[in-house]
């Protein structure tokens, strides 16, 4: 069973994160934790500081979470963007696809189940920010770049 | 018609072999059935009074011959033999067992049909217009975008966790049958200096709090559709009201803001959203229009129609609508047979509309709104035929649109979220005004009923509307009046005090009296409570 999840390359962020608050009126913070009601693109002006935005989930189904981790990565985020709290199997799939790449669940996920979803699907329809080729562009290979 | 490819094959599958995962996780009990909820309601799977209902996805109410007798056969021998087509063109099957919905998945999908979005605060099942492609006043056959929308929100991954169900709706014609302006977005296809776009409308919805959308743009170019809906649709994720339930429709949200606000954010959002390379190229429009193409159709037909026996004379001009072909036609088949139950078909009445679609209306049907059946393109010369066939089957009544085409919830009997039987209202209303001529001389009067507040019946766009709720224990039904779903679209007036079962009807009796006598040349019912307004109506209830 997993506590922590990460698809990244090298180690995950170590720091504790703050609010959404302190970090805006502080400077040397590096790592921010947006709550759902939050508004991510207050993050967008000081993105190149950043080196942990962790995204909480009070409950499954409170998809907030998902626009504000696409709000940043559509604005050039790189660093580790993590989802944290009510974070089941079954949502693992859409938040791969909205950018998130490390999870901290309140429950440990069940490996081989994570698996399992994250290779169910061979193909999307949409064009997300997870560099997925949706079915369309698959279908007009030599109308989009994919 | 849409055929799948090997992409959305592959698709449905998987979507099937994942959910026979989560039964079976279900049934060993490593899920409860907290956990197993939200998955299965996902799937259109819910846990009504005495069964599970499953709620199969019919989307824009287009599907071949082939597929309904698929349908049939689900009925016979996974349910007691009998469908339910809903408002939202789908069907409902109320006995369904959990252990056998993955095999009934997989058999859908062997037929290129899915339970995908059928529930759940996602983006449901896309509706459109029963005469797609076949009516004359339509600026093109709006089903291409509805299909290019119906993939864009499969398993959309931003747009899966919605502070509440999301229903979208594409017509393109002036008439509006689909209740477009009813639905969370409505496009309306239009024309302009000869390129194709949507008017978009934004806001509706029936429930506690019914809307008629207003508009929120007057042209979005049609390769612009998915990034313009992508931030209409970001929009509300964000800041939708989620801590309350019946405040977290789009429709809220909309009223909280104001139009211009919702708009402007919309509108700065779509700025954005234009960048990011998220619409299909033409060529997949293209792709999908290709599927959707005119069937060929007969040249040299006659349009003369024997009327010599009287019944399918009456049946004919009931019935029948014009075909934008020459020597076809439109048959509407009704569900609401006097005394019945709106909407249900038993397995055998399926199959044999299955037969009639594959023989006399080149493979296809459709589902409307108003629950009813239609075989879009019927040669004249067959509709005799058909009209005996549909007859032997109990499938041949002639009240299209008229005061016994109730459009009905499952109600009390079913689900478990309502508060009084919609049903056994419905039957005593047929059996009531059962005599044609009165319902011809009654002319055009919708009547909806809604088994609770939710509004599944539609009751808030009834020209008569019926809402039943539960008064200290006791089911008691609130009648109102003036409510349309078409282009006027509108939102009924409560009457007054609520009924019983029998007060109701009783109280209904007296309001199509009213109009009978007050009527001016030409008017229908709405026509004529629109200008005399509800006062006279309230005091030949109450009076």
């Amino acid at each position: 069973m997993a506590e922590f999840l990460s698809f990244r390359e090298g180690e995950a962020a170590q720091e504790p994160a703050v609010t959404v608050e302190a970090f805006t009126g502080q400077s040397n913070a590096t790592a921010v934790r947006i709550e759902p009601g939050e508004d991510a693109r207050e993050l967008l002006p000081c993105l190149d500081r950043l080196a942990l935005v962790e995204v909480n989930f009070p409950g499954f189904g409170d998809g907030r979470g998902y626009s504000a981790a696409r709000i940043l990565r559509e604005a050039g985020y790189q660093g580790e963007l993590r989802a944290v709290g009510d974070v089941l199997v079954d949502q693992i799939v859409a938040m791969r696809r909205c950018g998130f790449d490390s999870f901290r669940p309140d429950k440990p996920l069940d490996d081989a189940a994570v698996e399992r979803a994250l290779t169910r699907y061979a193909d999307v329809y949409q064009k997300s920010v997870d560099g997925r080729s949706p079915v369309w562009a698959k279908r007009h290979p030599e109308k989009t770049d994919g | 018609m849409y055929r799948y490819d090997n992409y959305d094959q592959s698709i449905v599958e998987a979507r099937v072999d994942e959910f026979r995962d989560q039964v079976q996780r279900r049934l060993t009990g490593a899920l409860t059935e907290d956990q197993f909820k939200p998955l299965r309601l996902m799937n259109g799977l819910y846990l009504q009074l005495h069964a599970y209902m499953l709620r199969v996805a019919i989307p824009y109410g287009t599907l071949s011959g082939r597929q309904m007798r698929k349908l049939g056969e689900i009925a016979r021998k996974y349910d007691k033999g009998y469908g339910h087509f809903t408002t939202r063109t789908n069907i409902q099957y109320n006995w369904i067992k959990l252990a056998d919905a993955p095999d009934i998945l997989a058999e859908l999908a062997g037929v290129e049909m899915h339970a995908i979005q059928t529930s759940g605060n996602c983006i449901r099942n896309i509706s459109s217009d029963q005469y797609a492609g076949v009516s004359a006043d339509e600026v093109a056959d709006p089903r291409p975008w509805a299909e290019l929308l119906r993939q864009w929100s499969s398993f959309h991954p931003e747009f899966t966790y919605l502070p509440r169900k999301f229903k979208i709706c594409v017509i393109a014609a002036e008439e509006d049958r689909a209740a477009m302006r009813l639905h969370d977005i409505g496009l309306k296809l239009v024309e302009r200096d000869g390129a194709i776009g949507a008017e978009v409308y934004a806001g509706g919805g029936m429930g506690r709090t019914p809307m008629v959308s207003p508009q929120i743009r007057d042209f979005v170019p049609e390769d612009e559709i998915v990034s313009y809906l992508e931030a209409c649709l970001r929009v509300y994720n964000r800041h939708g009201r989620r801590d309350n339930k019946y405040k977290a429709r789009i429709k809220i949200l909309v009223h909280e803001l104001g139009v211009e606000e919702y708009k402007r954010q919309v509108e700065e959002e779509f700025a954005h959203m234009r960048t990011l390379g998220l619409n299909p190229p033409t060529e997949e429009l293209d792709r999908i229009r290709a599927h959707f193409a005119g069937p060929d159709y007969e040249t040299g037909l006659s349009d003369a129609i024997d009327r010599s026996d009287p019944a399918f004379a009456l049946w004919v001009d009931r019935q029948v609508v014009a075909h934008r072909a020459p020597g076809y036609a439109i048959v509407n088949i009704s569900l609401k047979p006097r005394g019945g139950i709106p909407g249900d078909a038993s397995a055998e009445q399926i199959e044999l509309v299955a037969a009639l679609a594959e023989q006399y209306s080149l493979d296809e049907l459709r589902v409307t709104h108003a629950q009813n059946l239609v075989l879009p393109h019927v040669r004249k010369a067959d509709l005799y035929a058909v009209w005996q066939k549909l007859d032997e089957a109990g499938l041949a009544e002639a009240n299209l649109d008229l005061i016994t085409d109730i459009i009905a919830c499952p109600g009390l009997d079913y689900c478990s979220l309502a508060n009084a039987r919609s049903i056994p209202l419905a039957q005593k209303l047929s059996e009531r005004f059962a005599a044609q001529d009165r319902q011809a001389e009654l002319g055009e009067l919708k009547v909806k009923i809604s088994g609770c507040i939710n509004a599944c019946g539609h009751h808030h766009a009834g020209h008569i509307g019926v809402l039943g709720v539960d008064r200290k224990g006791v089911e008691n039904f609130q009648l109102s009046l003036g409510g349309s779903g078409a282009e006027d679209a509108s939102v009924g007036q409560i009457t007054g005090p609520g009924f019983s079962e029998d007060g109701v009807v009783d109280a209904i009796e007296k309001v199509t009296d009213l109009y009978l006598a007050e009527r001016q040349e030409g008017e229908r019912f709405l026509d004529t409570y629109r200008r005399i307004g509800m006062k006279p109506f309230k005091e030949a209830i109450y009076g």
